[in-house]
């Protein structure tokens, strides 16, 4: 095949640089928001066309040269040539314009423009008066213009990208731009070429007929996905040969489903092959690990699943648009009021003459029209004179502010994450403000408060459990190190025992730089997302997705590793007599950790190289059929694997004491020797025993080859979910090394060495709805089918092998070890610990025959695949046999407890909504301060509608019960005329968990309010259990019911709806992909970040967008006003003072730029003191700047100074010589000075900019005064103010009168100013005032403050120190029942278990909550009593709060464990009814 | 704030950190003055403002009380002609009246003689665009296109000179002010040119250019209709202070802001018996009454004035600044004293406070 270059073809550059832009340059989002509007435009248009069709139907192109192309029918289809510019040149005009007058205020003022044009009512020379207008649209356009035009350039050069396709002419793939791929096309892709087109994969290099896709440009994530050729074509021996394909193909019509392609494919013989989306090769994908690929192209140009996909930032209206809409709506009721009383005015003064006056000019014709009518031209003649009541600037400043703001934002070094470079990504433009007055943060759990990295903690086995105490050691020194690493390196050193640190002292630095290499290389390509946090600050070295050193080492269980590896000697040594069971187990639960799963390998030499084909073994050594056949041989019973070489331990030991200077651990080294003695002993016995064909050389030759074998030391693992990984590499850890993994086939290295090659049969992937996967493998030695099922507790203990099977032993035995493991499960969970259960089940041939048959018709079947796919997996997926169960731990991000607390002080109401298990979930509530111990926390979970209700109403009552003894306390501490104990709502010290059921049963049961109103209560709430459309539903009935400003975050495709759902949507661009970020207004990169984001820059930007529109509405207010005085002194007649020009300018430029700077870089308090003191951020959740109450406050106040503005000149000027003009003068200069220094008044910084900007204002309107009355002869006419300002600067009265009159207008407001600072001051005062103060006096202050908010919320809330040590003894309570003994009771867990029985847990003495608790406990024995009875122990509302009396302290721990652990039981929190 | 200057990437990596630049702007840490309502700056400003208003106020008052000025209504005092001037049909006979007053003291210094008209809106809108500035700087225009309409034109098509509402009502009234000293009536010498700005006279206001003045306006032009006589003919007596750039009409064409207003219509020349000023004593107003100001309800002035620095009579200007200065001082001394009063309140408020907050946590533990 070969390749010709076509000129003018760009490089694959141009669309990593597409890509790069729009992750980068998020700040010019907006296009994407049009580019949206305009495919869906597309869109429609294509429907109409192609109503009647709803197939797709596709041939080759190659029969239809050039001169045919007429009868292709093809030919419909797009092109794939994009253009997603709104605009071309002859367009501009009209379309943009069209596009602008959306905005009613632009209608509105055009109206008024036009509405000048006519004679009889025109107020100003017609000409001018559309300038404002043309001023405004025409800055838009010019904004609107450049996007297109950046715009227009991506597309041209993702245009101009080349790529193969295949000419007739040529007999070739010759290459060409992207734009000429058409439908019906062959494409010839190489590894690393981006996709051009939705491309039907028809052949591939590879020889499984597999080709690999990296889809992270268009979902983020890196992993690789694999598509394969279509069903017929993947015969590699002959190379795809496009000339020869006659098939034709039928699909459905373009759609953006990513995860979803249907249709067939005909060939000439009417043989239909079945085609899905793993026969797709996506646009916008990268072709990996492949070295070549072709295909039919399906869809092209915007019709691809991408373009189709390109979902950008949704506009949203913040709360202060909507207010400042309601308030332009008052806006135009005063303007209606003063119009009105123009035109009323003006009908009577031109009544009130019987014979015309020589000032009351007749009109053209010399006519005059009747005081009705020319009140009604008055009217008209009015709403054009004081149009600009109604803002005309606002709009545009408000977006040329937010644009200032979010590029201060983008560019805070805070928010910068240095593991990820990333900063943070304001996606929305339009809501900064918004961020400033949140009052419920909705949080997804996993990967937002936690990591997302999984650590494996525990695990279980057979009903031991295993605590990894070495593990949690390394974790926590390795936390506390920051991992350097000299010292990471000696710890690896001294606690990895030996099976281990051969390999990770060897590894460590070898690996380092082909690792960084293969990372680079990614990062070049992809240019965003996760793969930038490899480049780790703490770690020089690397690593893959998801794999973090701290995931990736762990360290064995010393005492597990001894029970794995005196399993395999037992099974070596032939004794499949006492222990068998156990030891298969022990080795099962491993290789099902290994091969359950859909990890894929690369290793780190070889950049993402997939190991896909086991790695050849040397000549030297024995092949696997040779194993084989000595398993064989060894195969007696029912021995399943495992396999032991005293050969490898002992080298390896050896590698250990050669490398370790230091001392090993005396444990260790016991062990060590007694595994070499006991596996030479094994290897004797097998030499005795074993069969004569094989001997003892034979044997040491399968072993050396095994061991020396030249694996690659090091593997990547990519995983789709760090579940997965974790547990890879804990088995890792434990010797068994996942190798390589095909579809067809997974090698795993055992701990001894050898390689074990697995066929799969089958993967039943994880979905949510069975909550497992099952991988069907071949056992390759013992040759039986395998299922190892992995999946959640709750599913996995359901699903276990119930049946006696006679042998009472061994069922009891089993019975014991289900017990045990629930109960370890439960103590996990509880520890915060993600469960899962590792199962197993042997199938024999026919069984396994007869269900494949069965998922075969599933998987061909066309009608309720998905269905039927789901059935047979769980017709498989029974009668399993439990082999244990993991614990792996999500960490918790840094910060997040603070920040937690942070923004509860703030008066933020946190909810946490998970998909979690309530005992997880309620853990880590715990663990991040969301909870506190002395918090009642209430729990819900039922399933019926009564009980629901009645559980609510009960609760509620209780909760109001306090609520309202409350209340009498804070009125006796609320004679303080500060804000915050006015406007707050005592912060309620209720916590309520819920579960996904009763939300469901709350949501269908019309129980929404009820649940609102307890829920209001609590301060925070923990939704468990819930799908990501509950979430969604939450969100959205806080955000409706309580018309409360709600923000979401999240990390995961799960939280999408959710933080769509909410005011603000804010995603975590952490591990799980980009869907989350796409849909998101902001994304940061640690929760932590939104500390400063709220406190800091969301009060930042409320108070600056607030103070800046209340401005404006003032601002215009009083200038408009101005006007309105004269009409009184005019006959209403319409004439202004103030020339028209100077009208404009006032409003387009002496006044817009200090207002602007104003809104972008004013700072009321400092940032630090913005943190420290969270109470701040009330003041914008209280809308306290802007609400209506201000706004008509403001509105008076601008009455108010533009009578003074006004009146001062007219009464120095009545009945003098003074012209219309120069008495318009002074009064423009006056509120010109009046209402910059109102400005300077509400200023709070002075840098130098704002500086320079007020007096470049001034003197900006000085001398362009100057100039316009000195050149300005003839230049509006018929009337201009010729010469006035230089005369007037003559005048001693003029400056006398610009003082006096801004002195007299500001003068209430700053009395008031003055008077709130010596009264009873804001807190945002009360902070300024602080910030004065030297450093050690302000923490003094900003103690006193929080202790005195304390003091008038009624609410004791403990000090920080008490609350850190109530929860660490609390956290731990339940630790020990579950340890097998006592020496392995770590010390930190001890020290605890002292210390929890010393603390006095009461600490309030409120006996309410006990004694509700108390009667709950009884009625809901009463109740239950039908259905599950009281042994169920289990309390659907379990209040949990300390609240006994001091001498009760001990018993209620006791009571509270006690009930804590029947609550979390996980069978009964499932089976209660009520 | 941390100092963060140090977590740049310590690597020459091919792409550039995304990490934000650490200046002071982009970090919102730009060297700030944070003005502070302290007490001391918001006493301060309060008695320096007060006490700065108080002496300019003061020195306003007494330069406004130094002002002579005495004002007559004559527009009922020639009860004849204001009832002639009703009928618009008399509009070329001609009626004098004269109007005597007695100045108790002499006015001393320059002597402005204005006339006043009440109720006259000469701002109302489309009376204030009537008129067509390229016209009055002399440019053969096309009035017509104008905003005089409908004083531009007369039915055969001849335009207006001037055109427009403005000139159509020029203040047409002739005043002459004559002193009765020991019964012998002098005739007191007024300036009529040199009363108009400056740059009116000599910018604002062309004659059309021509050999003579008559021709230039006579030649297919013709009076507004309330005129008496054509525009080149409205000082007989200078040619200077003819057509357009006669005073009097320059000063009639800039139009007053208020209904109320006056204009200044003579100077008295400070000759012979006047150089002081005017001498008290008993005057009288010869007045040709040809301006009609019943119909509108109107009165008619003459005042005679003086000036000072700070304008004319009105007083307003220095009451507001003693007003304003009362009350700022006023105001500070409020302020001082609920701060004093509520210093020792809060003090003892805080103190209760923090001994309530002690006793609550007494009780909890």
């Amino acid at each position: 095949m070969s390749r010709k270059i076509a000129p003018g073809c760009f490089s694959t550059m141009a669309w990593k640089k597409h890509f790069f832009k729009e992750t980068c340059c998020q700040c010019g989002a907006p296009d994407m928001e049009t580019q949206n509007e305009e495919l869906e435009k597309r869109g429609k248009v294509r429907k109409r066309k192609k109503k009647n069709e709803n197939k797709r139907v596709i041939i080759s192109n190659l029969p239809f040269g050039s001169k045919k192309w007429k009868e292709n029918p093809n030919r419909h289809y797009d092109t794939n040539e994009i253009e997603t510019t709104k605009y071309n040149i002859l367009t501009f005009l009209p379309k943009n314009i069209y596009e602008q007058f959306h905005r009613f205020a632009n209608i509105y003022f055009v109206f008024i423009a036009l509405l000048n044009f006519v004679p009889v009512v025109q107020a100003f020379q017609p000409e001018v008066s559309v300038i404002p207008i043309c001023v405004i649209m025409a800055i838009t356009a010019i904004k609107d213009a450049w996007e297109d035009f950046r715009r227009y350039k991506l597309d041209k050069e993702i245009n101009h990208m080349g790529c193969y396709i295949y000419s007739r002419e040529e007999h070739a793939y010759v290459e060409k731009c992207w734009k000429d791929v058409r439908v019906g096309d062959f494409v010839q892709l190489q590894c690393n070429e981006i996709v051009p087109a939705d491309i039907l994969l028809l052949y591939s290099s590879d020889q499984n007929g597999i080709c690999h896709l990296e889809t992270a440009n268009l979902d983020g994530e890196t992993n690789l996905k694999q598509r394969r050729v279509v069903t017929g074509f993947s015969s590699q021996d002959t190379v795809f040969e496009p000339e020869f394909f006659q098939n034709t193909i039928i699909c459905e019509m373009p759609n953006n489903d990513l995860n979803k392609f249907k249709g067939y494919m005909e060939q000439p013989d009417h043989e239909q092959v079945g085609l899905n989306i793993e026969n797709l090769l996506l646009r916008g994908c990268t072709i990996r690990n492949t070295e070549a690929a072709a295909g039919i192209v399906i869809y092209a140009g915007h019709e691809t699943k991408a373009m189709l996909n390109n979902s950008g930032p949704r506009y949203k209206r913040s709360r202060i648009e909507q207010r400042m809409n309601r308030d332009i709506f008052l806006c135009v009721g005063l303007l209606f009021v003063m119009c009105l009383v123009g035109a009323v005015g003006h009908g009577i003064w031109t009544g009130k003459f019987w014979e015309h006056p020589p000032y009351d000019v007749p009109d053209w014709n010399g006519n005059f029209v009747a005081p009705v009518l020319a009140g009604f031209y008055m009217f008209l003649t009015m709403i054009i004179l004081l149009q600009i009541l109604i803002p005309i600037s606002l709009y545009v400043s408000i977006e040329l502010v937010k644009l200032g703001q979010v590029f201060l934002i983008h560019n805070d070094i805070d928010l910068y994450d240095e593991e990820a470079d990333l900063p943070i990504q304001c996606r929305a433009l339009t809501i900064t403000e918004d961020l400033g007055q949140i009052q419920y943060i909705f949080s997804d759990k996993t990967g937002t408060l936690t990591e997302n990295k999984m650590v494996f903690r525990r695990c279980t086995v057979d009903g031991l459990e295993f605590s990894h105490q070495e593990n949690d050691r390394r974790l926590k020194t390795q936390k506390a190190l920051d991992l350097d690493r000299e010292d990471f390196t000696k710890l690896q050193h001294f606690t990895l025992p030996p099976m281990n640190l051969g390999r990770a002292a060897t590894i460590k630095p070898s690996t380092m730089r082909p690792l960084r290499r293969c990372q680079s290389d990614r990062a070049r390509t992809q240019g965003h997302t996760r793969s930038r946090s490899v480049g780790r600050r703490d770690s020089s070295q690397s690593q893959v997705a998801f794999s973090s050193p701290i995931e990736k080492d762990v360290t064995p269980d010393s005492r597990l590793l001894r029970q794995v590896r005196e399993a395999a000697l037992q099974t070596e040594s032939f004794s499949p007599f006492i222990h068998m069971k156990t030891s298969t187990s022990f080795t099962d639960f491993f290789l099902a950790l290994a091969i359950c799963n859909s990890v894929l390998v690369s290793t780190a030499t070889a950049p993402r190289q997939r190991v896909t084909i086991p790695p050849p073994i040397k000549p030297s050594g024995i092949t696997l059929e040779k194993i084989h056949q000595i398993f064989q041989r060894l195969k007696l019973a029912s021995l399943s694997q495992s396999f032991s070489s005293s050969q490898s331990s002992s080298q390896l030991g050896a590698s250990f004491s050669a490398k370790n200077t230091e001392e090993p651990l005396a444990v260790l080294e016991s062990c060590d020797n007694e595994n070499d003695s006991s596996a030479s002993s094994g290897g004797q016995e097998l030499q005795d025993k074993g069969s004569t064909e094989i001997g003892t050389a034979s044997l040491d030759e399968v072993f050396r080859s095994a061991t020396n074998t030249s694996l690659p030391t090091d593997f990547c693992y990519e995983a789709e979910s760090p579940d997965e990984a974790a547990l890879v590499y804990a088995a890792q850890a434990y010797g068994f090394i996942l190798v390589s993994r095909t579809p067809e086939q997974v090698t795993v290295q055992l701990p001894q060495g050898t390689l074990l090659t697995f066929d799969i049969l089958y993967t039943l992937g994880f979905d949510s709805v069975r909550r497992r996967m099952s991988v069907v493998v071949r056992h390759p030695l013992t040759k039986e089918i395998v299922v190892y099922t992995k999946g959640a507790d709750s599913v996995i203990m359901d699903l276990l092998d119930n049946s006696t099977k006679g042998n009472i032993s061994s069922d009891k035995r089993l019975k014991r070890i289900k017990e045990r493991t629930q109960k370890h499960l439960d103590y996990y969970a509880h520890d915060g610990l993600r469960t899962l259960c590792i199962a197993k089940k042997v199938l024999n041939e026919d069984d396994f025959q007869k269900w494949a048959n069965f998922r075969r018709e599933a998987e061909a079947a066309i009608e309720n695949r998905d269905e039927l796919l789901i059935e047979t997996a769980q017709h498989l997926e029974t009668k399993l046999t439990l082999l244990g169960a993991t614990g792996i731990e999500d960490r918790l991000q840094d910060g997040v407890p603070d920040t937690i607390v942070s923004l509860r002080e703030a008066g933020i109401k946190v909810w946490v909504l998970t998909g979690d298990k309530q005992e997880t979930a309620v853990n880590i509530a715990y663990s991040c301060k969301l909870l506190n111990q002395r918090d009642t926390v209430f729990t819900i979970n039922t399933e019926n509608k009564e009980t629901c209700e009645s559980l609510l109403n009960l609760t509620l009552e209780e909760v109001k019960k306090n609520y309202e003894y409350d209340k009498p306390q804070r009125k006796l501490f609320g004679i303080i005329p500060t804000s915050f104990s006015a406007t707050e709502a005592p912060s309620p010290e209720f916590g309520l968990v819920i579960d996904g059921r009763t939300l469901d049963v709350i949501f269908q049961g019309g129980l929404e309010e009820k649940f609102l109103a307890l829920a209001r209560r609590c301060r925070s709430v923990l939704c468990c259990r819930s799908t990501p459309l509950q979430k969604s539903m939450v969100v959205k009935l806080v955000r409706r019911q309580l018309k409360a400003m709600t923000l979401s975050i999240g990390d995961g495709a799960n939280d999408v709806s959710m933080i769509q759902a909410a005011n603000v949507g804010i995603g975590i661009s952490g591990q799980e992909g980009m869907q989350a970020v796409m849909a998101s207004d902001f994304a940061i990169s640690r929760f932590k970040h939104l500390k400063k984001l709220l406190l800091v820059h969301g009060h930042w930007c409320y108070a600056r967008l607030a103070k800046m529109v209340i401005y404006f509405f003032y601002k215009n207010v009083c200038y408009v006003n101005l006007l309105f005085w004269y009409q009184f002194f005019c006959g209403f007649s319409g004439s202004t003072m103030i020339d028209y020009w100077q009208m404009i300018f006032f409003n387009l430029f002496f006044t817009s730029v200090p207002p602007l700077l104003f809104g972008a870089l004013d700072r009321d308090v400092s940032a630090e003191t913005l943190l420290r003191l969270p109470e701040l951020y009330k003041n914008g959740q209280n809308s306290e700047i802007y609400n209506l109450t201000t706004f008509i406050i403001t509105m008076l106040d601008a009455f108010y100074q533009s009578l003074i503005c006004f009146f001062v000149p007219y009464l120095m000027y009545k009945d003098s010589d003074i012209d219309v003009f120069s008495f318009g003068n002074p009064i423009n200069t006056i509120s010109l000075l009046t209402i910059l220094l109102h400005q300077a008044l509400e200023m709070k910084t002075w840098t130098v900019l704002q500086l320079v900007v007020m007096i470049c204002s001034v003197a900006f309107y000085l001398i362009f005064s100057i100039i316009y009355n000195a050149v300005c002869l003839l230049c509006s006419p018929p009337t201009n103010p010729y010469w006035i300002m230089e005369r007037q600067l003559k005048d001693p009265i003029f400056y006398l009168l610009c003082l006096i009159t801004p002195i007299i207008a500001l003068l209430p407001r700053f009395v008031i100013f003055a008077l709130r600072g010596t009264l009873g001051a804001s807190l945002v005062l009360k902070a300024q005032q602080i910030e004065k103060l030297p450093k050690e006096q302000q923490d003094l202050e900003i103690q006193k403050l929080r202790s005195r908010k304390e003091a008038t919320s009624g609410a004791p809330v403990a000090s920080p120190a008490s609350n850190d040590d109530l929860d660490q003894s609390s956290s731990h309570l339940c630790v020990s029942p579950f340890l097998p003994s006592a020496a392995a009771l770590p010390p930190r867990d001890t020290e605890n278990q002292g210390v929890s029985a010393s603390n006095p847990l009461g600490r309030r003495t409120h006996d309410e909550g006990y004694y509700f608790f108390n009667r709950w406990a009884e009625e809901e024995s009463a109740a239950t009593d039908s259905s599950a009875g009281p042994s169920s122990g289990h309390q659907p509302l379990v209040a949990s709060r300390e609240t006994a009396p001091g001498q009760d302290g001990g018993k209620l721990t006791k009571d509270y464990l006690k009930n804590f652990h029947y609550g979390s039981h996980r069978r009964s929190v499932s089976s209660v009814t009520l | 704030m941390k100092n963060k200057t140090n977590v740049l990437p310590r690597e020459g990596e091919a792409q550039p950190s995304r990490c934000p630049d650490n200046t002071a702007f982009k970090q919102q840490r730009l060297p700030a003055w944070k003005p502070q309502l302290t007490i001391a700056s918001v006493l301060s400003s309060f008695f320096l403002t007060g006490a700065f208003c108080l002496t300019v106020g003061v020195c306003l008052v007494l330069s406004a009380n130094s002002v002579r000025e005495i004002q007559i209504d004559y527009s009922d005092k020639c009860s004849d002609c204001s009832k002639l001037r009703e009928n618009s049909s008399n509009w070329n006979k001609e009626c004098h009246c004269s109007v005597n007053f007695t100045l108790k003291e002499n006015i001393l210094g320059d002597v402005f003689m204005y006339y006043g008209l009440q109720n006259f809106y000469q701002n109302h809108r489309r009376y204030v665009i009537s008129r067509s500035d390229a016209q009055l700087l002399g440019r053969n225009v096309n009035i017509q296109r104008s905003y005089c309409a409908p004083f531009s034109t007369y039915r055969n098509g001849t335009p207006m000179a001037p055109c427009g509402a403005i000139a159509n009502s020029i203040f047409n009234d002739t005043i002459n002010l004559f002193y009765n000293h020991n019964s012998s009536v002098i005739q007191v010498p007024l300036l009529k040119t040199g009363n108009s700005w400056w740059t009116d006279k000599n910018v604002k206001f062309r004659n059309p250019e021509s050999y003579n003045l008559s021709s230039a306006f006579a030649a297919g032009t013709a009076r507004p209709p309330y005129w008496q006589k054509p525009v080149y003919l409205l000082d007989e007596e200078d040619e200077r202070n003819n057509g357009y750039l006669n005073d009097d009409f320059i000063i009639w064409m800039r139009v007053s802001a208020f209904a109320t207003f006056r204009n200044l219509y003579r100077r008295v020349r400070r000759v012979r018996h006047f150089t002081e000023g005017l001498p008290a004593g008993n005057y009288t107003f010869h007045i040709s009454y040809n301006f009609p100001v019943t119909r509108f309800k109107g009165r008619k002035h003459v005042i005679l004035s003086t000036v000072v620095w700070s304008g004319g009579s009105n007083p307003f200007l220095g009451i507001a600044y003693l007003v304003s200065g009362t009350a700022a001082t006023l105001t500070g001394f409020v302020i001082t004293g609920i701060h004093l009063k509520l210093r020792k309140k809060k003090t003892y408020f805080q103190r209760r406070c923090e001994s309530c907050f002690i006793c609550l946590q007494r009780s909890l533990h």
